[in-house]
This record gives structure tokens, sequence and C-alpha cells, in this order.
């Protein structure tokens, strides 16, 4: 349910599923929960910002109150849009630098060897937990040495365009700083689809972690940067993709709703990876030739902003496709990382509890891997279980005869 | 000074309204032993049922200088006296296409006479200072208008009277006089809580009883000729509005729209009703109807905007002529010696006025009771705050009392102002919700109950705000009626309670029953009779 209307919390009936479904109350008394934090607060804060309460950086944005909201509550908007307006609390040089993930990943990759090695060194930590209040039982991800866009301009970009159809890539901070494997794979699915890659011209954080980090003014200005940005790949694109779930969330129903930035001339050209696959595997656009011997017992972790878009079925559905798939669907429940949330010393109990019951769910099963689309989930449940988390799109990568499938869609 | 008996006093006061609490805090202030007679909860008439408007006095500007004069002073009394209980959100006096522009001179002029500052501000500034207001406004004036919590205003004065001395008796009625010859020298009254009769003397015993005063004299065996007025208000579940918005015109039905708290109200009409309706008064479809397509004049946006509940007040208005609607009657003060006018001795009434003007009228009366006991003490009430009252705002409260309050403590700061140092509120428990909509937390509760003359969950309602919110009970009543069953030692009675509770409050939704109100009433009567249990012929 979705509604313009701007006195939206009226709408609440205070029947609190909200708060029954917020993984932090339980968790952090502390955090008066979705129900308090939002429609109820809001009255309050209506009357006189005083009564504005600081404890709201504890909501994980994770918006798992508006998917349980009965009566189209946009609860989560209306904490972070509180958050923005009245927080008296500057963001610190920790958050400004979890939020800053171009920033970081710029400085970084030229030395990811060194940074990767010094990361994880106990008297960093010491200094990163004492000084900055990033936890030290955090792991961090690791830099990669070459960004995906190098890597792809340097080995991809002349092959893209002997393809007849084509979609835009929109790769994030993830895959270009820490992780360039997961848009190889996407590029090879792709292709191996018969559709050829476009990276947007210059795309910028989707600007997910300056929202939640106090920045709104930042991700302002990378929201203006990336609509621009994507309008501009729209003509000889059929689709702009996102490999991660919390970009396509957050330029797609972030942008409008909560940093009132009009994205209507891209929000329906946007969608995951996986749903466009399935929309074509389902009406017959593309055929998949899968390797004969491809054998996985997989558990899918359903990350919170999937929840909220309501795609999670079209990862899953893609997943069971595979032939050999041994396919387990873990109870939803947020993991507990929230993307920087769970990095800030002061969240790292709480979060490493919200996240308890699926790291036990996750072991009692023991597949032979995890599958999710969110980069910030996979942090933390390989941190917390020792599992391996892989992306439905890797997973396709692996389990997809690539020169058959290619054979098939590329006549 | 002579001893007195348990049930001696030097005055008696009828009536916990506004005009009475303020009486009997007069009276006690100046050393009088004083009794206060209430036959239901305090502030459960008129005092309890208006816009809680903070009259710079510019409504009446143009059409009663006196209580424009009145109202002014008042006002700048209660914002100091009285703080913790107004909001000074000042008001604007807009012009509408409909209406006549010239009228805007006329009203500036009249206002600057009697002492308020009337400021003539750009339509287009109007509407950046206020944005929910009409945009199609072609004038408006700046006024001090406010708001005030009457309920709290009412109980502070209560307070305050029994910190110097004074009995209040609350579900008590009179039911008749003691004479001695043709002077009054007591009331016989029955404790509607207990079944009990009593007697209680005075030399004095002021009616402030409002449009029931009308009854209180006819026991007296006085005639005065009051005329019942209803109100209808409407308050919506949040504030629309950050100023009080008024239409510049003469007044009419239905042209302020006033932010009280977390709620704003629109209102009134003006129809006359017998004396019998007025205990149980019923806002009817038309009544609405009117109160919904006015407000929108003043703010559109109230069209589509969720409604809480509707009710409707009496004016105590004293009758001069035979005006069918009451409009045009003087809201001036009305004392009565009742020796000279009618011969019957120690007896005085105090009437008409309104809200804004009620210290007034104490202390007028309590002067009038003074001189009749010979006793020349002052009145004070000009500048003594009230308790809770001239210690900053709750910013400023909230920062003497917790070095980072919780908004919990912020809440209960911003309704009881400084006396929020004396409610235990560290704890976790203590500052659990008892009421989410409204921030009351449990010690808030408890302190009221204890201390505040609180028999039922109404009574609570009107002390706390607890049941006030846009849950309208749902999830608060529950959680009182098990902190007051404890206190009393009484599950049944509790359980009863909570069942006149909801019947109440129900009452109030009622004649809005549509969109997110009824679901949510529907939802609450669904939590109550089938999770809770409370039957449904209860």
């Amino acid at each position: 349910m979705k509604t313009e209307n701007i006195d939206n919390f009226e709408q609440c009936i205070k029947c609190t599923i909200c708060t029954v479904y917020c993984p932090v109350v339980p968790v952090n008394p502390a955090y008066p929960g979705p129900k308090q934090a939002g429609p109820d607060g809001e009255r309050l804060r209506i009357k006189n910002n005083y009564f504005f309460d600081e404890a709201l950086k504890y909501c994980l944005n994770c918006k798992r109150c508006d998917v349980a909201c009965p009566s189209g509550v946009r609860i989560s908007d209306m904490i972070q849009e509180a958050r923005i307006n009245f927080s008296k609390k500057k963001p610190k040089l920790r958050d400004m630098m979890l939020a800053s993930t171009d920033f970081m990943g710029t400085m970084a990759t030229p030395f990811a060897p060194v940074v990767n090695a010094v990361l994880p060194l106990k008297p960093v930590k010491a200094v990163l937990d004492g000084v900055m209040g990033i936890d030290h039982r955090r792991q961090f991800p690791k830099y990669t040495g070459t960004k995906f866009e190098t890597w792809f301009k340097k080995e991809a970009a002349d092959r893209q365009a002997g393809f007849k159809r084509h979609i835009a890539y929109f790769h994030g901070c993830y895959v270009n700083y820490n992780y360039p494997q997961l848009g190889k794979d996407f590029v090879k699915v792709m292709n191996a689809l018969g559709y050829g890659v476009n990276l947007i011209d210059k795309e910028k954080c989707c600007g997910v972690a300056m929202i939640v980090n106090g920045m709104a003014d930042s991700a302002k200005k990378n929201a203006r940067h990336n609509v621009n940005a994507l309008s501009k790949a729209i003509p000889g694109n059929e689709k702009i993709l996102t490999s991660s779930s919390t970009c396509v969330l957050t330029m797609r129903d972030e942008y409008p709703e909560l940093l009132k930035v009009d994205n209507s001339a891209v929000r329906d050209s946007l969608a995951l990876g996986t749903k466009f696959i399935f929309s074509l595997i389902d009406s017959g656009k593309v055929k998949l030739a899968f390797k004969k011997d491809y054998k996985a017992r997989i558990a899918y972790h359903t990350p919170c902003h999937l929840e909220k878009l309501g795609w999670g079925v079209f990862s899953t559905s893609v997943l069971k496709m595979i032939p050999g798939v041994e396919f387990t669907l873990l109870d939803s429940n947020c993991c507990g990382i929230s993307g920087t949330y769970g990095f800030k010393k002061e969240n790292y109990d709480a979060s490493q509890a919200i996240g308890a019951p699926l790291f036990e769910q996750i072991s009692r099963i023991n597949p032979d891997f995890v599958a999710c689309d969110c980069e910030t989930c996979k942090w933390q449940i390989e941190m917390s279980t020792g599992y391996t988390v892989k992306n439905p799109i890797s997973i396709l990568a692996e389990a997809l005869d690539l020169e058959e499938t290619a054979k098939l869609n590329n006549q | 000074m002579a001893q007195y008996k348990e049930n001696e006093f030097d005055v008696i006061v009828i009536g916990g309204g506004i005009t009475g609490a303020g009486t009997a805090r007069d009276c006690s202030l100046r050393g009088l032993r004083t009794l206060l007679i209430e036959r239901n909860d305090i502030a459960d008439g008129a005092t309890g049922r208006n816009h809680g408007l903070l009259h710079s006095g510019a409504r009446y500007a143009v059409t009663d200088q006196e209580s424009a004069t009145e109202c002014i002073q008042e006002n700048m009394i209660l914002k100091r006296v009285a703080n913790h209980c107004v909001d000074d959100t000042s008001g604007f006096f807009i012009t509408l296409p409909e209406d006549d522009l010239a009228y805007q001179a006329k009203f500036v002029e009249a206002c600057t006479k009697a002492g308020i500052k009337a400021e003539v501000i750009d339509p287009k500034e109007a509407v950046r200072l206020e944005p929910s207001v009409n945009p199609d406004i072609i004038g408006a004036v700046r006024v001090p208008d406010g708001s005030v919590d009457p309920f709290r205003l009412c109980s502070s004065n209560v307070v305050d009277a029994k910190l110097h001395g004074a009995k209040v008796l609350v579900y008590t009625e009179v039911t008749g006089f003691i004479f001695e010859g043709t002077n009054i020298v007591g009331v016989k009254v029955h404790d509607k809580k207990s079944g009990e009769d009593a007697e209680y003397r005075a030399p004095i015993t002021v009616n402030a009883g409002g449009i029931w005063g009308h009854h209180i004299a006819e026991l007296a065996g006085a005639q005065i000729g009051m005329f019942p007025a209803k109100g209808a208000l409407l308050i919506f579940a949040h504030r629309v509005n950050g100023i009080v918005l008024n239409r510049c015109r003469k007044p009419a039905n239905a042209d302020i729209l006033v932010p009280g708290d977390t709620v704003c109200v629109i209102g009134t009409t003006s129809t006359k009703v017998p004396f019998e309706e007025c205990d149980n008064m019923r806002v009817t479809p038309d009544e609405v109807q009117l109160l919904i397509s006015e407000g929108e004049k003043l703010a559109p946006c109230l069209g589509e905007t969720r409604i809480l509940r509707a009710y409707a007040g009496v004016r105590p208005l004293v009758s001069a002529d035979n005006d069918p609607s009451g409009r045009s009657i003087s809201r001036g003060i009305v004392l009565f010696d009742h020796e000279k006018r009618d011969g019957i001795g120690g007896f005085i009434t105090i009437t008409g006025g309104k809200l804004m003007t009620y210290r007034l009228m104490a202390e007028m009366a309590t002067d009038l009771v003074c001189e009749k006991l010979h006793s020349a003490s002052k009145c004070e009430t000009r500048t003594t705050p009230l308790p809770g009252s001239g210690h900053g705002d709750v910013r400023e409260v909230s920062k003497k009392i917790w070095a980072n309050p919780t908004t919990a403590q912020k809440a209960t700061a911003g309704r009881v102002g400084s006396l929020a140092s004396g409610i235990k509120l560290k704890s976790i428990e203590e500052q659990s919700l008892v009421c989410e909509c409204e921030e009351v937390p449990e010690s808030e509760v408890d302190n009221a109950i204890k201390n505040l003359d609180v028999h039922n969950l109404v009574d609570l309602r009107r002390r706390t705000r607890v049941g006030m919110g846009t849950c309208q009970g749902e999830l608060c009543a529950c959680r009182a009626a098990g902190l007051l069953g404890k206190a009393q030692g009484c599950a049944e009675r509790a359980r009863k309670d909570l069942v006149n509770f909801m019947n109440e409050r129900w009452k109030g939704i009622f004649p809005i029953a549509w969109g997110e109100s009824l679901r949510e009433a529907e939802f609450t009567e669904w939590v109550y009779s089938e999770c809770l249990g409370l039957s449904e012929q209860e």
C-alpha cells in the first residue's frame, strides 16, 4: 500500500504489530520501538520539536516495520526524516568515514594489500575501537587492488557493443571497491543471456550510508547526481539493474520518499538483476543451460530491504530453478548489521543479538553456503557463522553452462 | 484565632470548575479557611469543554471593549503565573475573500484601544509563518492569542488551594442550605461516593456552579436567569496549525482553530438548550458538518485530517434579553450579592465571564467575601505563580531536573511544569508508559492517583491526558485501570470503571465515527471484548 498523504501517520491504529516485528526492540531497551518512534513521536514532534528523541539513532532502518504495518504507515521514513530534521548530534568522523564509501574506497584501493593487511591487526583494531568507536570484534570487508570499473574498461567494455540488447548496470560501491568478482559474474551471466552490459556514466554511491549517518545533504547531492546519470542510461538499455538489494531500494524508494528527490524519470527502469532475469525466463525470452554436475545445498537469507521491496521471491525462484540445488529458505530475520550500524561500537552487541536466531538456524541447517542479495548481510553472516555467502548472480554464474547458454540466447 | 470544628469554615465555594477552583485558591491564599464542594470531578463542566483558547481579547475588541480589556490583562497575568498551562503560540485574524476587508481597520483600531497589540501582516508572510492557513487569505492581523490547558489550570488552582489549607470535596452534591433567619450559614451535602449526607457551616457561601449555579441559586431561594448556550467543538488528531487561527469578522460559528497540546480544536456553534440537557450534551451531525465546512475555510487541510472526537459545553451566560442565539449576550462577569439583591445573607454568586477571566472573577468574588468577613487581606493571585509555573518553558524546566531528559521526562515536565521534580522518573519502570500517544509514564499516573483527587479513569484523564491521544484508550485504559484498581484495592470497581471509561470515549467518537477513527474504534472494541473479556452488554 502506498500513499502520498503527508499525514500518513494518522493511519496508525496503534495495533503495535510494527514494534513486535522490530528486531531492535527485544535487544535494546533504550530504543522506543517503531510505533513510539514513528507515528506516536510524530504528534509530539509536531507540537514541539523538543520532544525529538535521540534514541531514534538505534533504528536500523531495516524497514521491517513498514512491511509489517497493516495500515500502510511509512514508519521508517518518518523515523529517518525526524533524525534528519531534528537530531542535534552531528555525525562523528567515524560516521563520515563509514558513510563515505566512495571516498574511502578510492583512497583504499590503490593500497589494498597494505590496508587489508593492516586493518585486521590487533593494535589497529584497538585504535579504531578506542579512538573511532568502531568495534574491535568487527571484521572489515577487504578492499580490492583493481576497481571493478577499471577491470570492466580493460577486459569487458569492448565486447558489449556486439550484443543486440543491453541493460545498464549500477554496480555500487561494494562491487567497485571490495568485491569486483560479483560484477564480473554479473557481466558473464548477462552476456550469456544475450545482453550487453553498459555501466552508468560516473555513478556515485546510492547514499544509503549517508542517510543513516546523519548526512542527508550529501545523500541528496548523490541522489540528484545519480538520477541524472541514470536517466542518461535509459535510451539504449532495457533496464537499469543492480546486484545489491539496498542500492536499488535506496534509489527507487528512498530518493523520492525520504530525500524528496524526484526520480520519476528513472524509477520504473530500476530493478534488481534477479528480478529482471526471472521475468526473462518467465516470459520465455531467454533459455538457460546448466552444468550437468552442479550440486549445492543452499540456504537463502532474505535481506530486510528486499523484503520491503517484495522482490525476495525473484531471487529464490531463480535459485530454485537450478538443477542440483537443495534449497532452504531461512526464516525472516534481520541479520543485525544493517549497513554501517553493526560497525559502531555502541551497536555491536545489539547487532549480534539481533542476528543470533539467524546464525543458529544456519548452523543447524549446515548448508554448503548461504545465498543473499545484500553485501552487508554477507559480511555479517560470514563473520558470525563462518559460512560463505554468495550473491544469487554469482551462484548463477557458477551453475550455468555459460557457453551453452550463450549459444541458446545469442543467435 | 478561634478553634474551628471539623465542619466549620470561613467560606464555602460551590463548584469545582475554574471559577470555583480559582475562588477557593484566592480565599485560601488570603488566609480564609475554605471548603470547595464539587458534585462530580473538577473541571467537569464548561471548564473542560471549550477551545482552551488563551484569548488576547481581540475577538471581543469590536463588540465588547470591557471584555477585551479584561482578556488582555488576564492573558498577560496567566502567561506569568500559569506558564506550565499556557502555550504562547500567538494568533492570526484572517480575512477571506468572502469577508469584508474593511472590517480589518476597525478591528485593529478596537484592539489598540483595548491595549491589545494587533499587527497587520502581509498575507503571504502569514502563509509562510502558518503553512496550514487558507492560502486565499486577503488579510491577516497578528495578536497575542495562545492556548491554555483548562484541566491543568483548574487542577493547579485546586492543588494550590489545598497547599494553603483548603478542604476539597469532589463527588459531593449540595442538596440544600442551612438558614439562620434569612442568612445562609452552611450547606447540606450528599457524598455520592459513600452515600452519606453531611453538613458544613460557614458565614459565607459562594455559588460558582456555572450553568448549574442557576439550580444552586434556586435552592437558596434566588432567581438568576441563566441562559444555557451549547457550543460544539471538534478535536483533530494532531496539531494542524502552530498559530491560533480566527476569522477577522464579527464573532460567528466555527471560526476559531486552536492548537492545544498534541491536538487542535475547531469551534464553536451556539444554540440555546433546555436546562435538562446540560448534563448530557450530544453533538449533532449538522453541528459536525458545520464545524468541518467552516473549519476548512480557516485551514483547508482540516477536511482531510483525522478527527478524534466531538464534544460540547454549555456557556454559563446570564440572559439579558430574548436573544435566540446567545451570541450577543455579553461575556461579562456577573457578581451577585444576594443579601442586597434578594435579601439572602451570606450568599453570593459569581458567574458569566469565561475561562480567560476566571482569576479576575475569583478576585472579585473573594473581595466581596473578605468585605463581608471584615478581612483586610489583599488579593495575591495576580503575581503569585501557580504550583508548577514560573520556571521557564519545558526545555528549561527539564534541564533543571535532568541532565539528559528522556522523552517521557520531557512530556511529564510539559504537563506538570516544575512539579515534575517531585515525581520519581528515574528507572525504566518509573518511566514505563501507561499512555503511549501522550507519553504519560507510570509514576505520573501514580502521582495523580495519590495527590490529585482521582477517583476514576475519567478523572485521571483530566489530570494526566491518559486516553486523550489518538488511541482514545485502546492501549492505555486497561493499564490505567490496573494501576487505579491496585491503589483502590478493588478489581471489580476497576473493571466497571474501565467499561464506563471506554463508553465515555465512544460517546465522543460516535459523532465523527468514520475513516481511521472508526477503524481504530472497531479495533479497540475487539481488543476489549475479545481479548480482555469485557462483554458487549457493558
